[in-house]
């Protein structure tokens, strides 16, 4: 492990601020949805949408509200992720607004349920939420290190959020997948925040565990295997992902997990075997479920070829995974390199995922090309800024938990932007700050808000050394 | 810990890089093939989603487009007089595609053809509403109607053109289906559909263009043009080296003739009375390959796209002399669309000169500038006028002393003619047989139409009655009447 050095670009000592930085960036983030709004109101209704004044106020006002809480409690905070999640949340407004116009859209719901409600409003809610819940992390967290204190009480906390959608009577069945939790009106991902936490468990724990992790292994073929009691609660991670999928639907989420852990394993330890072995007992999960579950068997059918498979689909779970597929490359495949423009696509053909699993199908449709490249580089700057955070905090709690943070961050993309353009199987989880969805909007801002804490440590110029009494006295002494 | 953390963030940095070629490879290399994928319904609501251009014929739209209060498709397709139009036309559905002139010029119909992109972008500036273009056809209103209720209840085809030009003025076919009636996607659509897959009456076949028939005696008159190009046969009224009962080469059947007094019959007696061996023999006295040759100088062993594509008419290249002879008198594997069978007749009519048929007159944008103008284009000049003259005058005399007079317009200043057909088909010749009819009408400014007819299975007909010169022959006679009327 090494100390803050001057070899990073986050330098740590005397470092500027970047307040000003952030605050302008800031002003083009919540400049750019304002146009897309005026955008897509012109091209749909021919006139500037009436609630323009209100969004970009509302907009306005929560990014000066978290640049102010920034600017206050987290002076020397990285200038560039505030910004980038404001620009996310702020087109995902946009493109949920814009999927809200959608006749078909509306139809359909109006057919199978009688009602519609648009989601563009209570998304800004969640959105305003979210911020606060940015706010709070900032205020209550004066030191990201306080985290440490509660390792085991996050391992808890998380493997009970993971198994609530089980609890009878509590957990929801949406659409094949039990992810969500039904308290009163709202539903709950809880799988969302377990990410949080989980990655506080995994930091905490790796942490104090590392060095058993790393040395006290036996080399077997090659490869370093640890000790039986350190290998215990990586099976029962392996275990934990393999139950959620089998019993959640949830692919997207064990995926997510495994994934999270072994990168920190290999942070942690810096042992090449730890990924190895991860790999081996991914592909074994992947090979049983695979095999065994029918929900994941007509996602790889529909992957593998979506076309074809409308053809061959042996049951209607299988012809509608493989329908959403060909919608969702057609969509992709009918924007081309520009195009069609903001409100002047069809991506509402995948139907009721539109806005939510599926909402970088509209991207790709109405900005095309161009438009995805950007926002899979924006998410890789929110990465990258995170990845910088890890390697410039000097304290390996820190640096665990802001690269499992960003790991988790990156996984999640991956896993979501690869499924909808057929990368790799369909795994239905939400593209962060973009999808609709309370959970996903409030546990990302959270997980901003604690990237923010861990590089406003990082950065945070070293405090003058306390002044000596014995200096003074050995000045006294002179020859 | 920094090291490992570095090379996370190369794998980091890995995933996004994979996620930015998988999107190129999707929405670069296969934007095309998935823009246009048969499954993409972008293409369709693309279709449906301004108000479609029309079809004009004589000056008014023979369709329309209405609001369908849909969230889908925003217009349907209308049609005015469906099935009259039909074959013309083709159909536009929102469930099933389109095709015919609906297909082939949807960039113009739908107004998001190249051609249009100054109208296009004029009309986004002066905020005017995107329309689709019109597409002018050649048809007459009056001769496709004569058409279409003069074969009535019949299975059946007539095609008109325009000698001179080329232009097709009717092309009707039997029995007919309304476009209209599956133009949407509801379930009433789907019937409408499905009934017309399944009725056995093909009621969705252009017999005007994409059926083939055996032509029977009508195709004498290509066999006279043969003979009377290769010189085999100079002067139309010598009479011929024919004797009754000629034998069918390398066979032992002798050539049946329905009438009497074919026995060395001159050629203009012979396309009077039909004489089978007359036309027998001459076929084989030119042989097989100027056979060939005449036949497609008129457009046989071809597709023609008028600008609908039509099924390519046969006259096998590779029978032996036996075939040949049977060809020469259109039966054997001799296989023609009514629209050859009106080519054959309007070159004749047109004094040896094939003009290209098309029916498509012009496209025009929504602020009526004319995009495209088909002009008149020839195809190839089949036979010598002098020997076009000779044809005209056996046909004529077919009309006024022979099987044809059916067809006779007894008008002053104009001359017809003519020649009927009874196609014998089917096993051993047992089903009932296709009565054809091919005539043109005359005057002394040249010939303004040309008609094929055939009526293919005409119930409540006794078998014996089944002629081209019964059945076919009134049907042309309407057809010609009703251009003749038109002209003034």
């Amino acid at each position: 492990m090494s100390v803050v050095t001057n070899t990073t670009t986050i330098g740590a000592i005397e470092a500027p601020s970047r307040r000003n930085t952030e605050l302008a960036l800031l002003a083009f983030a919540v400049v750019i949805p304002v146009f897309a709004y005026l955008n897509v109101g012109l091209a749909m209704d021919g006139k500037v949408p009436a609630g323009m004044l209100g969004y970009g106020l509302g907009l306005a006002l929560l990014a000066a509200v978290a640049h102010l809480v920034v600017r206050k409690w987290a002076p020397y905070a990285d200038p560039l992720l505030l910004p980038l999640a404001t620009l996310l949340n702020g087109m995902g407004l946009v493109l949920i607004w814009r999927l809200d116009q959608s006749p078909r859209l509306i139809a359909t719901s109006m057919r199978r349920y009688g009602t519609f409600s648009p989601d563009a409003p209570s998304q800004m809610m969640y959105s305003a939420i979210g911020i606060a819940m940015f706010v709070g992390v900032l205020l209550l967290l004066k030191d990201h290190r306080v985290l440490q204190r509660y390792t085991y009480i996050s391992m808890v906390v998380s493997l009970i959020l993971l198994l609530l959608p089980l609890v009878p009577g509590l957990g929801a069945d949406v659409f094949g997948a039990k992810i969500w939790i039904r308290i009163g009106g709202f539903s709950i991902q809880p799988g969302e925040f377990a990410k949080l936490v989980l990655a506080v468990f995994f930091s905490g724990y790796l942490m104090v565990k590392r060095d058993a992790l790393a040395l006290a292994s036996r080399r077997f073929m090659g490869l370093y295997l640890p000790r039986g009691r350190d290998l215990g609660p990586i099976l029962t991670i392996w275990a934990v992902s393999l139950l959620i999928l089998v019993f959640e639907n949830d692919l997207g989420t064990s995926l997510l997990f495994f994934g999270i852990f072994v990168i920190m394993l290999y942070v942690a330890t810096e042992r090449t075997s730890w990924i190895v072995m991860g790999l081996l007992m991914a592909v074994a999960g992947a090979a049983v479920v695979g095999s065994t579950a029918s929900h994941v068997k007509s996602r790889v059918a529909a992957w593998l070829d979506p076309f074809g498979c409308l053809e061959t689909a042996t049951d209607q779970n299988m012809l509608n995974a493989c329908d959403q597929m060909t919608q969702v490359l057609m969509s992709f495949g009918s924007g081309g390199i520009l195009g069609t423009g903001l409100g002047q696509g069809n991506s509402d053909l995948i139907q009721f995922a539109a806005n939510s699993d599926f909402i970088f199908a509209t991207v790709g449709e109405e900005l095309g090309l161009a438009g995805v490249m950007v926002f899979l580089l924006l998410y890789g700057l929110i990465v990258e800024r995170g990845v910088r955070t890890a390697l410039a905090a000097r304290d390996p709690f820190g640096k665990l938990l802001a690269m499992g943070l960003s790991g988790a961050f990156a996984l999640q993309i991956f896993v979501v932007a690869g499924g909808v353009m057929g990368l790799i199987p369909l795994t239905g989880m939400t593209m962060p700050f973009l999808a609709y969805g309370g959970s996903s909007v409030i546990a990302n801002w959270a997980l901003i808000g604690i990237l923010i804490r861990i590089s406003d440590t990082a950065r945070r110029p070293a405090p003058a050394p306390a002044p000596s009494p014995d200096a003074e006295m050995t000045q006294v002494v002179r020859p | 810990m920094n090291k490992p953390l570095r090379r996370v963030a190369i794998f980091c940095g890995l995933l996004i890089l994979a996620l930015l070629l998988r999107d190129n490879w999707v929405q670069f290399v296969r934007a095309d093939e998935l823009t246009s994928h048969p499954k993409n319904t972008r293409v369709r609501i693309e279709r449906y989603a301004n108000e479609r251009g029309n079809i004009i014929v004589d000056g008014k739209p023979i369709t329309g487009s209405v609001d369908s209060k849909d969230e889908y498709f925003k217009y349907k397709r209308t049609y005015t007089d469906g099935p009259m139009w039909a074959p013309v036309t083709g159909y536009a559905s929102q469930a099933y595609d389109a095709n015919q002139i609906e297909k082939i010029e949807d960039g113009i119909l739908t107004g998001n053809d190249d051609r249009l992109f100054f109208d296009r972008t004029l009309a986004m500036f002066t905020g005017e509403k995107k329309k689709g273009g019109d597409v002018v056809t050649t048809l007459s209103g009056a001769a496709q109607k004569a058409a279409y209720k003069g074969l009535g209840n019949n299975t059946g085809a007539v095609v008109a053109i325009e000698p001179s030009t080329g232009k097709i003025l009717a092309l009707a076919s039997t029995p007919s289906y309304d476009p209209s009636s599956f133009a949407g996607y509801s379930g009433k659509d789907e019937k409408a559909w499905v009934a017309l897959e399944k009725d056995k009456n093909k009621p969705k076949q252009n017999r005007a263009i994409r059926e083939i028939y055996p032509p029977g005696s009508v195709f004498k008159v290509v066999t006279a043009a043969a003979a009377l190009e290769a010189g085999k046969v100079t002067d139309i009224n010598a009479a011929t080296e024919t004797p009754e009962g000629w034998k069918i080469p390398l066979s032992t059947v002798p050539m049946k003739n329905h009438s009497g007094g074919c026995a060395n019959a001159s050629l203009n007696e012979a396309l009077r009375i039909s004489c089978n061996s007359v036309f027998a023999k001459l076929g084989d006295d030119v042989g097989r390959d100027k056979m060939v040759e005449m036949a497609e100088k008129f457009g046989f062993n071809a597709e023609q796209f008028t600008p609908v594509r039509s099924a390519a008419s046969v006259y096998d290249k590779q029978m032996d002399r036996g075939g040949n002879a049977l060809s020469s008198i259109g039966q054997f594997n001799t296989a023609t669309t009514p629209l050859q069978m009106a080519m054959v007749t309007a070159a004749i009519a047109n004094d040896g000169k094939l003009m290209k048929p098309y029916m498509v007159d012009k496209l025009v944008a929504p602020n009526l500038d004319v995009i495209k103008q088909n002009d008149p284009e020839e195809m190839s000049r089949p036979v010598s006028p002098e020997n076009a003259q000779k044809l005209q005058q056996m046909m004529e005399n077919v009309v006024s002393k022979g099987t044809g007079g059916n067809a006779d317009l007894n008008m002053d200043g104009v001359k017809v003619g003519g020649k009927t057909g009874t196609a014998q088909h089917g096993e051993k010749n047992a089903k009932r047989p296709y009565a054809w009819f091919i005539s043109y009408a005359k005057t002394d400014q040249g010939s303004p139409v040309a008609v094929a007819v055939i009526v293919e299975d005409s119930e409540g007909t006794n078998r014996e009655d089944i002629s081209g010169g019964g059945l076919a022959a009134p049907i042309a006679k309407d057809v010609m009447k009703a251009v003749l009327k038109s002209r003034g």
